[in-house]
Order: C-alpha cells, then structure tokens, then sequence
C-alpha cells in the first residue's frame, strides 16, 4: 500500500466516523424530534412492537410526573441533576429512536451519576428506580460516567408501574472496568421503551446485563460503541416472558474502532398464552474496525403452547480484517434426552424440567458478577416456574 | 434380592418409512446377584435392549413383558423405574448444561430415597465416589457432562452407579473409548457394586476386553435384535478368538 492510499483511506476513516453513516439496521441518531417520526409499525425497527399496547407512550405527550429514587452511593460517587446541554456536552451518545428522543426532549433534564477517575468502588452503586401507576407518563434521562481506570458496578432496579421511556448513557473512561445491571422488575401493566447506550473507551471493559421480567411492554435496547481502540463489551440478557407479555431485546455492538471486542449472550424462557420475545443482534463492523472480534449469541426456551419467540440475529461487515466474527440462535423445547437422563436417576419430569431450565439460566446468572443479582434473579427464576409450567405437571 | 425377567421382548423405532423392528423378541433373565454379559456387534440392538429397559421415549414396545421382582417395569414411567431400583449407565451420558454435578447427584439422591441425603455425610461419600473414580473434588462443581471427555463421562456414570446403589445395572458400553488405566478403575467400581448381596448387572460390550476384570455369570451373543447363543465365560473366550462372523453369516 502506498503512502496516499493509507491516507486516503485514513481520510475516508475520519468522514465516516463524522457523518455517522450508519448501519442499514439502525436509524441515525439525532435528537431533533422530526428524525423520530412516530411509528406505524411497518418500520423495520418496530415491527415487533404491539404498538397498540404503549399506552400513547409515544404520543409526545409532556408530563412532569417522576419514577421515585431509592439509591445506595458508596464515598465518592456523587448522584447530580444537569441540564440537556450539559448532558450532551459530556458526551452521551444521542438518542437513536423514539423513545430515546422524547426521553431527552421531555424529561427536562437529566441525572448524572459520576464515578471519578482512579475510583476503585467494592460495593455496587445501586439505584432503585419505583412507579406508582400506570397512568404516569415518565420520561427518564441518565448518563453515567466512569472515569478512567476506575472500577465500577452499577444496579438500576425498575419496579412498580409506570409508562417509562428512558435513555441512559454509559460513559466509560479508558482503562476502566464497569459493570452495569439493569433490573426490569415491573408489575403486570407497566410500559418501558428503554435505551442504554454504552461508549466504552481505550482498553475499557464493559459488561451490560439486562434483565426483564416484568411489565406489559417492555422493549430495551443495549447499544455499545467505543471511543477508542482496545475496548470490550460483554452484553449479556435474560428475559421471562409469561402470558401476554411482550419482551423486547434490541442489541447493536458497533464496531467503529480497531481492536475490539463484544460478547452478546441472551436467553430468555416464555411460557402461557400469548407470551411473546423479541430478540434483535445487531452486529456492525465498519471499515475502519480492524482485528476486532465479535459472537452473539440468543437461546431461547419454550415451555408451553402458545408462545412466540422472534430471533434475528444480524452481522453487517464491512471489512475482511477481522480477528473472528460469529453467531447463534436457537429456540427449542425442553431437550426429550436431557429429560430422560435426569429421570433414568429417579427424578419426576416435573424436577427434571426444573433442573434442566435452572440450569439454562445459571449458565448466564453466573457471568453476571454482583453476588446480591445473582441470588436474586436465581430466586426469580424459581418463583417464575413455580407460577405456572410445574403447576401444570401437578 | 431382585430378579430382572425380560421376556420375548420386541421393540420398534419410528422412521420415514413406518415401523421398524429393531428387537425380534429377547428372552432373559438376570436372577438375584448374577452378571450377565450381552455382546454382539454394532446395530445389533445392545443399546435398544438397554433404553427399552429403562423406558426411553423413543423405542415402543410391540411385545413381551420386563418385570423386576414381579413389579411390571414396562407399566412405570421413567423415574418409576429408576426408584424401583434399575439403572443405566449410558453408552452416551447426556449433557445438561449450569447443572452442576453435586446438584444432579444431591437431586437424584433424595428423589430415589424420598428425603434429602444428611449434609455432612452425603458430601463425605461424593467425594470418596469420585476420588475412587480417579475424578477430582472440583468435579462436582462442573455443568453434568458438559465438557467432560469420553473417560470422564464414563467415570462419572459409575460413580453414579455406586452414590445411587441400585438393584440392578445396566451398563451400555462403559467400556468404550477407555484406555486400560480407566477402564480397571471403571470396573473396579463395578465389581464393588456386585461384591454387595443381592445386585444384578447386566453388562452390554462389543469387545471380550471389560469380561477379564468383570467376570460374567452368563454370555448373550446378541445378534440381529436377538439371543443368537448364551453359555459361560468360555463363551466371551470364543468370541474373542472367532469374532462374529459365524453368527452373522446365519442371519444373513
Ligand atoms: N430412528 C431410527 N431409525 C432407523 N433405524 C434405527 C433408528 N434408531 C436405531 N435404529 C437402528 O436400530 C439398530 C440397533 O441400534 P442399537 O440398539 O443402537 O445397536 P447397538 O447398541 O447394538 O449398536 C441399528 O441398526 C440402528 O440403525
Ligand atoms: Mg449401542
């Protein structure tokens, strides 16, 4: 290669990055309203969505109305309220749907969590995030910042009720290691359109884990980019989905630097009439993302009639250079020589079911690393099965 | 005390083109305490024979009766069968991914006792299960063959043979794919299992080599989905020497 090619393509590097050409699968983002449209259904990002059920949560209605905050902050992280201006100035990464938009335009203003620089935190940071009703119309607006080569876990727990829209960025330092959990724990009739965007910088490592269990509606999107080479992501999910719920998970790792890396692992279990997932990987390597390496990864199980369970995973690559790019998907019944082999050792189907989906799940819980969320969501998925597949076997 | 009857036993396997015979009606029974070894050659019907045993799903039964002590073993339901004191230690364990090994074991324990195995002794007595099986003590704490290599699947079904003390065993091909070190200490565990009153084993391998240090009561040559010719240990010696061609010729 000659001198004037690598510039040029250095060039073309740059102006790429600057004009945000994005992937096909991901509208650009932008915080003018008019960018964000209000869906008919028929886009290619909503069309799983029951639009019908958001409860005119994406109407543009304005609302002062608040979730309440419960939060534990170890010595040095601090808990501040900033203004839109000041939210974009530090960086976030803008909003790139609906929900995200109107999040920023309405929820007049936003939080910001800071975590300095050179912070080694022991205990998680964990805000718990409640709603009171449904009929409050919430719109939410968080960046949490972890300054560089600090260590950090941070838990946001979504109970009670409320139609929520919500855009948290996740701005990571170089150097840093962070882990954030995001707990969708509602009560049957709430709405969440949510959108965490993660930036991970030089060397970072990120993991994201997204857990829904609750809720009428819940959609959420998990977006990393990186602001410098060297970065990891490690996306992961776990979602149950009982009668008429509708669970949406939306991932996009975009690769817009050299040398990184993302791990997206999302399993998920549906049970009862009408019980619906969505999961959508998203994976782009553009041009400039040499040597990254990138596997996603959906399992999903179905443990009743009448359940469905969307899975599309999707690689757009736009260069050859790459350390190693892959995915999987897969949607199955509980496994006829997995249940045979447990009760060939005396135990009933109904134990041999509970084992065999304890065991998908703790395969994903044990990655998660906040011993607190483990024992919890551990607990969950056991008062999950005992609603409703193990009553059945009675 | 337990006797394993198996009589005129016929088994068929659903494919595209309907029903297939795969067992032509197997006659035999393994009395209180005996070893009894089935040999024959690959798609003869040794694993058909076993799964049919410990009702797998797949295989139906067209005819004959399996009773254990009288008890109807075809009548029960997986697990029944498993509590009435049967065991298959498989040719292929299956993998059961984020269940741990003393998880399955602890679960397995208390269904076919009916309680919960006491804390401190149960854990005693997994580990010496395991370190007999040359498996060390983090094994339990490994997804259920998930991972595990082909020796390793076979140590872990015999270890299971002797946490779980059945009445009877069956054990299809555990001899396969051992080199000699775990195939001696695999049937070690076996001959401490039989070395108990009262156990019956019914040992299914292709090759003579297990029956020099699992020495059998009674020799099945299974050819073809049937009994083809029975007789002593002399009989293993035989094969070893002449293989299974004068049996295969006959049926073809
Ligand atoms: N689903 C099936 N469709 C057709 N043939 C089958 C099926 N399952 C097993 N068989 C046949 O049954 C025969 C016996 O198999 P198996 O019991 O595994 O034999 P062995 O254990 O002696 O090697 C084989 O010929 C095999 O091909
Ligand atoms: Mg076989």
């Amino acid at each position: 290669m000659t001198l004037t090619d690598s510039a040029r393509e250095n060039l073309e590097a740059g102006l790429e990055v600057k004009h945000q050409i994005t992937s096909h699968l991901n509208p650009p983002p932008s915080y003018d309203l008019a960018d964000h449209p209000a869906p008919t259904g028929r886009e290619e990002i909503w069309r799983f969505t029951p639009l019908k059920r958001l409860r005119g949560l994406l109407d543009g209605e304005a609302s002062d109305a608040s979730l309440t905050w419960d939060t534990t902050l170890p010595d040095g992280v601090t808990l501040s309220d900033i203004s839109v201006d000041e939210a974009r100035e530090l960086g976030e990464l803008a909003p790139g749907d609906r929900p995200s938009a109107l999040a920023v335009a309405l929820a007049g203003g936003a939080t910001l969590l800071d975590v300095p620089a050179d912070t080694e935190l022991d205990e998680p940071v964990v805000l718990r995030l409640h709603g009171e009703n449904v009929d409050d119309l919430v719109y939410g607006h968080l960046v949490l910042r972890v300054g560089r080569f600090s260590r950090a876990t941070i838990v946001l727990v979504h109970t009670g009720s409320a139609r929520y829209a919500a855009t948290t960025s996740v701005l990571v330092g170089d150097g840093a290691q962070v882990n954030v959990v995001s707990l969708q724990d509602w009560d049957d009739d709430a709405v969440h359109l949510g959108r965490d965007a993660v930036l991970v910088g030089r060397d970072a490592s990120v993991r994201h884990t997204s857990v829904s269990f609750g809720g009428d509606v819940v959609r959420m999107h998990a977006n990393v980019e990186y602001a410098a080479p060297g970065g990891e992501a490690e996306l992961l999910g776990l979602y149950f989905a009982d009668a008429g719920q509708h669970l949406e998970h939306r991932l996009f790792a975009d690769h817009n630097q050299p040398r990184t890396k993302s791990k997206v692992l999302y399993k998920g279990a549906l049970q009862g009439q009408g019980a619906h997932t969505v999961w959508i990987g998203n994976v782009l390597i553009r041009k400039v993302a040499e040597g990254i390496e990138t596997y996603e990864e959906n399992r999903n199980l179905v443990l009743t009639d009448g359940c469905q369970a969307d899975s599309v995973p999707n690689l757009e690559i736009e260069t050859g250079e790459i350390e190693g790019a892959g995915h999987a998907s897969a949607t199955a019944r509980f496994d006829d020589e997995q249940l045979f082999y447990l009760r060939s050792r005396g135990v009933s189907d109904k134990e041999a079911r509970r084992l065999v989906l304890h065991g998908f799940f703790q395969d994903l819980i044990r990655k998660v690393g906040v011993p607190e969320i483990e024992e919890r969501l551990t607990a969950t998925v056991e008062a999950e099965l005992a609603k409703n597949v193990l009553r059945e076997l009675d | 005390m337990s006797t394993l009857e198996i009589k005129d036993l016929h088994v068929s396997v659903k494919t595209d083109d309907g029903p297939k015979e795969i067992l032509k009606g197997v006659t035999l029974t393994i009395k209180d305490g005996e070893t009894h070894a089935i040999m024959g050659p690959n798609g003869s019907g040794k694993s058909t024979l076993a799964y049919s045993i410990a009702g797998h799903p797949k295989y139906d039964i067209t005819g004959g009766t399996v009773t254990l002590d009288g008890a109807d073993v075809l009548a029960m339901t997986v697990d029944e069968r498993a509590r009435a004191g049967l065991f298959l230690a498989m040719q292929y364990p299956v993998e059961v991914p984020g269940v741990s090994v003393s998880n399955f074991l602890r679960t397995a324990k208390t269904a076919l006792d009916g309680e919960a195995p006491k804390l401190r002794t149960w854990v005693k007595d997994v580990n010496a299960a395991l370190e007999k099986l040359n498996l060390d003590p983090t094994f339990g704490q490994r997804s259920v063959n998930e991972g595990f290599s082909g020796g390793e699947k076979k140590r872990h079904e015999i270890a299971q043979l002797e946490l779980l003390d059945p009445q009877v065993a069956i054990l299809d091909e555990t001899d396969s794919g051992l080199d000699i070190d775990a195939l001696k200490i695999v049937s070690e565990g076996v001959n401490r299992f039989r070395a108990q009153e009262g156990k019956g084993v019914l040992l299914i391998t292709h090759y003579t080599r297990i029956l020099r240090y699992i020495e059998p009561d009674h020799v099945h040559v299974f050819v073809d989905g049937r009994i083809a010719d029975q007789g002593g240990p002399e009989l293993a010696e035989a094969l070893e020497a002449e293989g299974y061609d004068k049996y295969l010729s006959a049926v073809r």
